[in-house]
């Protein structure tokens, strides 16, 4: 499956190395990792808790993978989204996309990010001193997605 | 012909994040009219009953709403059994 949404961490080499596996043709490996920051918006976060849509989240992510697989020439894409309550220098998001050239797979990549911060149902819940807040969604994440259409 | 109001449609209705907290409930069955015939008659439906909807679902304020997990617009036609989720603009990654 090339979409997780789990509250496992996950391994950035060993899911690479996977993908690679039996796919000597691969020439490129482009990568994304998001990790929790300690601050946002000015306020230390203690552990941030993400809330998804199950079935219709992992239905978007793929419709996602999809739509890069058919705008660029790449091999295979990966896509692993945490959930559950998480701690600053953890983990959340994992995108993988494998090709024969550098230049594709970056896109996709690209790509994949942005449409994922705009379009997959999930939600940020933050802990801070001043209490808890969900995350405000961004206008520049927007601008950001934008540009793919 | 004049739409007949004994009519009813029963959709399951959902509410993610700040919406749940805001409604203090995650799902609901919703018999609405029979003249309530898409997404943007449901909505106006729901602000009708005041207070947290009326806020919530204010016109201009961003939500996003599914029909059936496929994101939807303001003129998509909902029918019985219908599952619609009412969701904040979304935060991942």
């Amino acid at each position: 499956m090339p979409v997780r949404v789990q509250t496992a961490d996950f391994d950035i080499g060993a899911e690479i190395a996977a993908m690679r596996r039996g796919n000597p043709k691969v020439g490129a490996v482009a990568s994304f990792i998001g990790v929790v920051r300690d601050l946002n918006e000015g306020d230390r976060v203690a552990e941030m808790t993400l809330e998804h849509y199950p079935g219709m989240t992992e239905k978007a992510l793929e419709k996602m993978v999809a739509e890069a697989r058919s705008r660029w020439d790449i091999y295979d894409a990966l896509v692993i989204h945490r959930v559950g309550t998480l701690k600053p220098g953890d983990q959340i998001v994992l995108v993988v996309v494998t090709g024969a050239h550098r230049s594709e797979a970056f896109d996709a990549c690209e790509f994949l990010m942005d449409y994922l911060k705009t379009r997959a149902p999930f939600w940020k819940k933050e802990r801070t001193p001043a209490g808890a807040r969900w995350v405000e969604a961004r206008e520049s994440d927007d601008a950001a997605a934008d540009r793919w259409s | 012909m004049k739409p007949d109001d004994s009519r009813i449609t029963t959709v399951e209705v959902l509410y993610f994040a700040r919406l749940r907290e805001a409604f203090g409930c995650d799902s609901e069955q919703v018999a609405v009219p029979e003249s309530v015939k898409d997404v943007a008659g449901l909505t106006a439906w729901l602000r009708q009953r005041g207070a947290a909807w009326a806020h919530e679902l204010a016109p201009g304020k961003p939500v996003l709403i599914a029909v059936n997990q496929d994101m939807a617009g303001a003129d998509t036609p909902i029918k019985s059994g219908d599952t619609v989720a009412l969701m904040p603009p979304v935060t991942g990654g």
